[in-house]
């Protein structure tokens, strides 16, 4: 039997006040009144909790938005598990996040799209940046941790200096700093998202010296630009092995983008139990541990640091989901990433960001 | 690399971070932002005394009660891999 789950992702709805670009929501968001009732989703943490785990993330879209979240909160923290909010902070009132807190919100993470107001109301595509440092004073005021999450891409890496100055200035105890991953709505965008070599050449010191100077204050955790690199990330720590994400709908997935593989047979929490979909069923074992895997990965050593890389990378550029991650210089198919790389890095013309919203 | 937490390090359970009983896995856990660490009986032993108050010393003292043979050394070795892993803080 596959090892229980630590965390639960919990994608409460996939409406959201902001735009960006990069969501890492799937491009066929899912509507409102498909989303799970408040005694659904108590039913979905009590299974989790069952099965093993012990991590629930709140998230979306934006979770703010479901008028049940501090009953869902109290219901996550009534079965001992560490209750984390992910929020743009669009909409945290002072009083919003005191109920939360007496609810039981452990840890509260942040979005910031950009060092500076501009930048950052541009990418997210409404004026959310002066709610987002308001919320920030709230949560500190609260005595909550907080960590603030940032994608990075070639619009805003250059500011990396005073992305990590605003999220100390915020009072965050971690900051985030993700190059934006290619699914979904960042792969639509990517023309406009990829950063250059030479962005990530200055940006890449800037952080480690800014890790070494706030160690023990502020941690900052430094995702790569995997297009750019010689070895895949590992994705998920191997598939169907430490987390499993419920959409808006009830959809269950071994990660949050894996409605990408169009392959894939997803289950419902309407139909069959978490216990049952997390062991048993066909998409969380399609990939689990080693079997499933070809050469190069099938031989080598670095299977066991990357897991064969991403799945949804896999089947995205090279339309088997089985294949090695194609960013592996090892993979037969990383020309494929090459020619993506010389041809969107620096485009003759920079198409328009399609902005996130409902079709 | 592993820092070094001297023997008269106070250690405390960081801002954010819960400790409980997990029934499913028959373990003491630590919740935290970035994940969450199963213990084995000794280091929840330890976990349990960072409070913040006792110095790692008192911690092996406490704990030489319990379990033969602790060292402080030990105790200052554990302690240094739960801060390195944002668990725990210390002072002095």
């Amino acid at each position: 039997m596959a090892e229980a789950p630590f965390g639960l992702l919990a994608e409460l709805t996939h409406r959201c006040p902001l735009q960006c670009g990069y969501c890492s929501n799937p491009v066929e968001l899912v509507r409102r009144n498909a989303e799970l009732d408040t005694e659904s989703w108590r039913r979905v943490f009590d299974q989790a909790r069952s099965l093993g785990a012990l991590q629930v993330h709140l998230s979306g879209g934006e979770p703010l938005l479901r008028p049940d979240l501090p009953e869902l909160v109290a219901h996550a923290n009534s079965l001992g598990c560490y209750v984390n909010l992910v929020t743009s902070g669009v909409g945290l009132s002072r009083e919003r996040l005191r109920e939360l807190a007496s609810r039981g919100v452990d840890h509260v993470q942040l979005s910031l799209q950009d060092a500076t107001k501009a930048g950052n109301d541009r990418i997210a595509g409404i004026k959310a940046f002066d709610r987002k440092v308001e919320a920030a004073a709230y949560i500190r005021e609260e005595g909550l941790p907080l960590t603030v999450n940032t994608v990075l891409h070639r619009q805003n890496l250059d500011n990396i200096a005073g992305i990590i100055a605003m999220a100390e200035e915020m009072g965050a105890e971690r900051l985030e700093l993700a190059n934006t991953q290619y699914y979904g709505w960042a792969l639509r965008n990517r023309a406009v998202l990829l950063p250059t070599r030479e962005q990530l050449a200055v940006a890449d010191p800037i952080v480690a010296a800014a890790q070494e100077r706030l160690r023990g204050r502020m941690e900052i955790v430094y995702v790569i630009a995997d297009y750019h690199e010689a070895h895949p990330k590992p994705c998920m720590y191997g598939w169907g092995a430490r987390q499993l994400t419920v959409a808006p709908d009830g959809d269950v997935l071994p990660c949050p983008a894996a409605t990408v593989i169009s392959s894939l047979q997803i289950e419902n929490v309407r139909d069959s139990s978490l216990h049952d979909i997390w062991h048993n069923s066909p998409s969380f074992n399609a990939f689990r541990g080693y079997e499933w895997m070809k050469d190069p990965c099938r031989s080598c050593p670095r299977k066991e640091i990357d897991f064969g890389g991403c799945r949804c990378q896999a089947f995205q550029l090279t339309g088997d989901a089985a294949n090695t991650d194609p960013v592996c210089s090892l993979s037969p198919d990383r020309s494929t990433v090459d020619l993506i790389l010389a041809k969107e890095m620096a485009p003759s013309e920079v198409p328009a960001m399609a902005m996130r919203k409902m079709s | 690399m592993t820092s070094v937490v001297a023997l008269d390090a106070v250690p405390r359970i960081r801002r954010g971070v819960k400790c409980t009983y997990d029934q499913i896995r028959e373990a003491h856990v630590v919740l935290f932002p970035e994940g969450v660490l199963v213990l084995n009986e000794t280091a929840a032993s330890v976990v349990s005394l960072c409070d913040g108050v006792r110095s790692v010393g008192d911690i092996a003292l406490a704990l030489g009660d319990v379990y033969a043979g602790v060292q402080p050394e030990d105790i200052a070795e554990l302690v240094a891999r739960l801060v390195e892993r944002r668990v725990v803080d210390v002072d002095g």
